[in-house]
């Protein structure tokens, strides 16, 4: 079954509604505990705390934390993966282009690919610079989540390749749930409207939830 | 005038086929005493099939079914695309699911009598017994037929018949029962059961020591002629009516393959009798290409009229009541508008030519919902006509809600082509000819829905019967190969035809003769045809034929993909039909269903049918081009529908 | 009207394209799209230049032969086939460019014409139901719910015409793919084979080089039928179950 997936153009697509899905999960539980930053330094960092233990004693510490990162790798290789080999089968579909060229699709559509792209990138400065601390434009803190944010956001580039790569999200749900849906085979003609509600709301939510962090730094509401 | 007219009467053409017996038994009869060939030796025969619509899709599945090896062919680039594919209304069978009192007996009795007594009881007969099971059959593959809510087959009734026997999906019946064959088929394509050809046209017919045994056809993307071999040939090309250029018909559509058939030997069966239907929408202009057919049951609430002066050009809405002429419903007040095919047809010609038709050249006449609109409320007329006034106004850019529509006849079938035995075979052994090109069912005049019935009926179950039968007496002919002389002579002759159209390089298009004499059929073998006319056309055609062979101009090269060749390559075919299609024309100076001559009408203007003289099937010979062919006929029994004069006045 | 015509010229599959201008005069605007490209053709027949090789026959929008891009558009503006266009749908003095169906699965052969047999052969690998002639049951053996009727027929509507995959940026086959498998897989007579079905024809269609589902919308507009978006939803599910079936095998 598994072979079936992967060989096919159709279960490659499933490979990145599944991951999709799993990484959209993933960031609804983060805008929620990024959220908390607002309610001051102490319930901030006492909540990346408890990440850290969350499964004590049943697990060890950190042990939750890894497996949900492993998870997410996972997601983003085959999201990924699939996403690279699905590009490369559609360009290799339509190699040459019409004379007479015309607008098509919708924004979301169109920038999927792009966004991708930037999103991928993104994640590797966001852990760079706030898990492991290597491009961290203040002197990171292991422990002290909350000053290692507001010193990322007191950058003017920090801020940019941020709210960039948070709009790119937004749009990239937007298509990328209603799209997952279809794929897995859920959407229906009566289905449809409420897809797209739930991808537009969704889409929005977590943009501004995400977004709100660094204009709080920016307007003094978070320092 | 030339020697062309004075044609020989030559043996009669009989059908030595035909079993004895009440008529019902007779297929049963036929296919008992068929021999039959062994499964496992199916396979070592070879079976070539020209065309994919109905009857050669479903022929061609079926007989690779049986284990045949199928070579197939078709001009289009897919084996769907065939031109039963535009068949709209439906199909006919007896399955009497309305109770209404249908049965195969009056399937039968219904199919002769509209044929006007000039159709072969036996093969009627058989086509009503068949009906029943290709529906059967079409259900089984997933024909996705109209459904009432509790899930059975939904029927209406078509064409002026008195019981609702008719199945349909929409408008697109044809589409759906195509797609049907066309699955099937290709599940022996994959299967490697068949071979199939696309894209590639029979040029001509291999007759080795008398019998069928392949083909010349050309690739039409190389350009390539090659030559393929087999123990029996099947045409499905369809029929011939683009002779008139302007035809219902599809663009590529030809005669090509039964005329090829026909000069090697095949003899030709009421070449004249063409179908005529009288609600099409009409030609815009000279660009026009061709036709489109509106469905005829808009007949039922739309009142067909024109202005009662000659040239009057005032807007519809602007001539008032009293100056209007409802000319059907003034000269048959017993059946008004709803008057057959045939009629209807004939009356609209009449008055455009008093000079009273409407639109563009005349050559229209209003069909007025504006009755029916304030009868019923224009909500049902919606509901009852909404997609064929849609498909009208696109065309049109006229609104039929507002505005009345005009329709003019249009050439739509051709119940004549290559004549055939019960087994479907020609006079050519080893060569059969299924559907529309073949003559066999119809008669003069086809009934709506019947086309469908009559190619399927052919290609699902009386060729594969039938063809085991001459398969089985001929178990072992002799290879044929590329060096044999005849097949040399067949390229030879091909290449010759295609090398000369290329080398002419004169000065008008092929679409410009085609049109020329498609008119000048239109005019003189079209609607009503005279004695006078058809000999002033008979003196013409060879004069076009002359200057078509001084004149002509194809571009480009035989060894490509070349659309102009093949157009050149089909009038060459169409010049020579034409002249045929007068003769038979000339030759039946009766008048019936299709076929009306001035000559022979009642005292009211109807048609006279003349059995005492002519109650044949005329089988044409051929022995050269512009030579006199010999007449061969079939004389026609009735045992069980006794004829009788239509009267619809 | 008057008219400028841009359009894809190629000699063969193995020649180099180009776009050519001509001019064509006298157009009437009741002319379909086709008789106007005829008008075209006689002209350059007569010019003693090669015509434009397009593909087209029955002209009534049911065969699915005609297969143009009009102005960046499969089958032009309206939503119908090119050949039930007409002429009135452009302006006088308008240029109009005509390009041939894009797609690495659908290769030119001559100017407008392009090669498609791979539908032909994504039919072969599924899209029929296994009813040897004779071995039909009654008709009326199965009823089928007049909802599913309605859901396959609309589905069968499908004319094979291409331009779902001329307008997918992707050059996908996924909307004519589907269309088939939801005509059969929803009738009781299909369902003996409704696994095997989605699975080789998804298969076939991968092999034949069409590109996958972006879900951008393109090919239901420019579908000529009115095929929906949520066809490629359905054939999704089924392609899902028929997976989870294989697997339990």
């Amino acid at each position: 079954m598994a072979r079936t997936l992967w060989d096919s153009s159709v279960g490659k697509k499933t490979v990145m509604a599944v991951s999709g899905m799993i990484m959209l999960l993933y960031l609804v539980a983060h805008v929620i505990g990024n959220l908390k930053i607002f309610f001051g330094a102490g319930e901030f960092n006492h909540y990346a705390h408890w990440l850290r233990t969350v499964g004590e004693p049943f697990m060890h510490y950190e042990w939750t934390l890894w497996l949900v990162r492993i998870v997410l790798v996972v997601a983003v290789v085959a999201h990924a993966t699939s996403a690279y080999q699905l590009s490369r089968r559609d360009i290799r579909a339509r190699p040459s282009k019409y004379v007479h060229k015309k607008p098509r699709a919708s924004y979301a559509t169109r920038t999927m690919r792009w966004g991708g792209i930037i999103l991928g990138l993104f994640i590797v400065w966001h852990i760079l610079d706030l898990t492991t601390g290597t491009v961290h434009s203040g002197g990171f803190q292991e422990g002290h989540p909350y000053q290692n944010v507001v010193d990322t956001f007191s950058t003017w580039y920090g801020n940019v390749i941020y709210i960039v790569a948070m709009l790119a999200l937004g749009l990239h749900i937007r298509h990328g749930f209603w799209s997952a849906a279809q794929t897995l085979g859920v959407g229906s003609r009566t289905r449809d409207r409420a897809l797209k509600t739930v991808a537009d709301i969704l889409a929005l939510l977590l943009t501004a939830g995400f977004v709100a962090v660094p204009v709080g730094v920016m307007t003094g509401v978070v320092s | 005038m030339t020697d062309y007219v004075n044609y020989t009467t030559g043996a009669p053409a009989v059908d030595g086929k035909a079993p004895s017996g009440p008529v019902h038994e007779r297929w049963d009869t036929r296919r008992f005493e068929a021999k039959l060939v062994n499964p496992a030796n199916r396979r070592k025969h070879t079976i070539i099939v020209v065309g994919t619509g109905l009857a050669g899709g479903s022929a061609g599945a079926t007989l690779a079914e049986q284990g045949y090896h199928v070579v197939q062919f078709c001009y289009q680039d897919s084996p769907r695309r065939a031109h039963s594919i535009a068949a709209q209304g439906g199909i006919n069978a007896a399955k009497n699911y309305r109770n209404d009192g249908d049965s195969i007996h009056r399937l039968f009795y219904d199919t002769v009598k509209g044929g006007d007594f000039r159709a072969r009881e036996s093969n009627v007969h058989r086509l009503a017994q068949i009906s029943i099971e290709i529906i059967d059959q079409c259900v089984a593959q997933g024909v996705p037929f109209a459904r009432e809510y509790g899930g059975l087959l939904d029927t209406r009734s078509f064409g002026g018949v008195q019981v609702s026997r008719t199945f349909y999906a929409r408008g697109q019946t044809g589409q759906q029962l195509l797609l049907g064959a066309y699955q099937a088929l290709s599940r022996q394509i994959a299967a490697g059961n068949v071979e199939m050809h696309p894209r590639t046209e029979m040029l001509d017919l291999i007759v080795v020591d008398g019998r069928a045994r392949g083909i010349v056809a050309r690739d039409l993307i190389t350009g390539k002629i090659d030559t393929y071999f087999a123990d029996a040939v099947v045409l499905a090309s369809g029929g011939y009516g683009n002779v008139f250029y302007l035809s219902t018909n599809a663009m590529n559509s030809n005669a090509t393959a039964v005329w090829r058939a026909h000069r090697r030997g095949a003899h030709f069966a009421n070449p004249c009798f063409t179908q005529i239907h009288p609600t099409c929408i009409p030609r815009t202009g000279d660009h026009q290409s061709k036709l489109t057919l509106m469905s005829e049951s808009l007949r039922n609430d739309g009142r067909i009229w024109v202005p009662q002066a000659q040239g009057d050009t005032r807007p519809p809405n602007q001539i008032p009541e009293d100056e209007r002429d409802y000319y059907l419903e003034r000269i048959y007040p017993s059946f008004g508008n709803l008057v057959p095919r045939d009629i209807a047809s004939r009356a609209a010609k009449n008055v455009c030519d008093e000079g009273r038709g409407v639109g563009p050249g005349g050559q229209g006449v209003y069909l007025d919902f504006a009755d029916a609109i304030r009868r019923m409320g224009r909500e049902a007329v919606e509901a009852k006509y909404g997609n064929l006034f849609d498909m009208y106004q696109r065309i049109t850019d006229e609104d039929p809600y507002e505005v009345p529509m005009r329709i003019y006849p249009a050439v739509h079938y051709t119940m004549g082509g290559l004549w055939v035995d019960y087994d479907l075979q020609t006079t050519v052994p080893g060569l059969f000819a299924i559907g529309e090109a073949n003559f066999s069912d119809h008669g003069a005049n086809r009934l709506g829905a019947s086309a469908l019935m009559q190619g399927l009926a052919d290609g699902y179950f009386v060729l594969p019967a039938t063809i085991n039968d001459y398969l089985a007496r001929n178990p072992h002919q002799d290879p044929v190969t590329d060096e044999h002389p005849v097949v040399q002579e067949a390229l030879a002759e091909t290449e010759d035809r295609i090398n000369l159209l290329l080398s002419v390089d004169g000065d008008r298009t092929p679409d410009s003769f085609h049109r020329e004499v498609g008119e000048l059929m239109w005019e003189f073998c079209g609607m009503a045809r005279t004695d006078a006319g058809l000999r002033k056309a008979l003196e013409r055609i060879p004069q076009i034929r002359e200057e078509f062979w001084r004149r002509i101009k194809v571009p480009g090269t035989g060894e490509e993909f070349n659309q102009s060749l093949e157009k050149a390559n089909r009038v060459v075919d169409y010049l020579e039909l034409a002249e045929l299609m007068c003769l038979d024309a000339l030759h039946r100076a009766e008048s019936c269903g299709g076929h009306f001559r001035e000559e022979s009408q009642t005292p009211d203007g109807e048609a006279a049918r003349r059995d005492d003289e002519f109650a044949y099937a005329a089988a044409w010979e051929f022995t050269g081009t512009g030579e006199a062919p010999v007449l061969h006929k079939e004389d026609l029994v009735f045992e069980y529908v006794h004829p009788t004069q239509r009267s619809y006045a | 009207m008057k008219l400028t015509l841009r359009v894809w010229r190629q000699k063969n599959a193995g020649a180099e394209g180009a776009m050519s201008t001509y001019e064509v005069d006298d157009i009437s605007p009741d002319m379909s799209f086709l008789e106007m490209l005829d008008v075209l053709n006689e002209q350059l027949i007569l010019s003693g230049e090669e015509p434009v090789a397009f593909d087209h026959d029955c002209r009534e929008g049911i065969c699915g032969a005609c297969s143009l891009v009009i102005n960046g558009d499969a089958h032009g503006p309206e939503r119908t086939t090119t050949c039930q266009l007409h002429m009135r749908s452009f302006r006088d003095g308008d240029t109009i460019d005509i390009e041939p169906w894009r797609a690495s699965a659908f290769p030119v052969i001559k100017d407008l014409v392009v090669d498609r047999s791979a539908f032909d052969r994504i039919i072969q690998a599924g899209g029929y139901i296994t009813a040897p002639t004779g071995a039909a049951p009654e008709a009326h053996a199965t009823p089928v719910p007049k909802a599913d009727a309605d859901f396959a027929f609309e589905h069968a509507e499908c004319i094979g015409c291409g331009a779902c995959v001329a307008a997918c940026p992707n050059g996908a086959a996924m909307l004519f793919t589907s269309a088939k498998v939801n005509h059969l897989n929803v009738l009781p007579q299909g369902a003996p084979e409704r696994e095997t079905r989605v699975l080789d024809m998804v298969t076939q269609m991968d092999a034949e080089g069409f590109g996958g589902c972006t879900l951008t919308g393109e090919c239901a507009t420019a579908c000529p039928k009115g095929i929906p978006l949520v066809s490629i939803t359905s054939m999704n599910k089924e392609w899902l179950r028929a997976t989870r079936k294989a697997g339990k095998r």
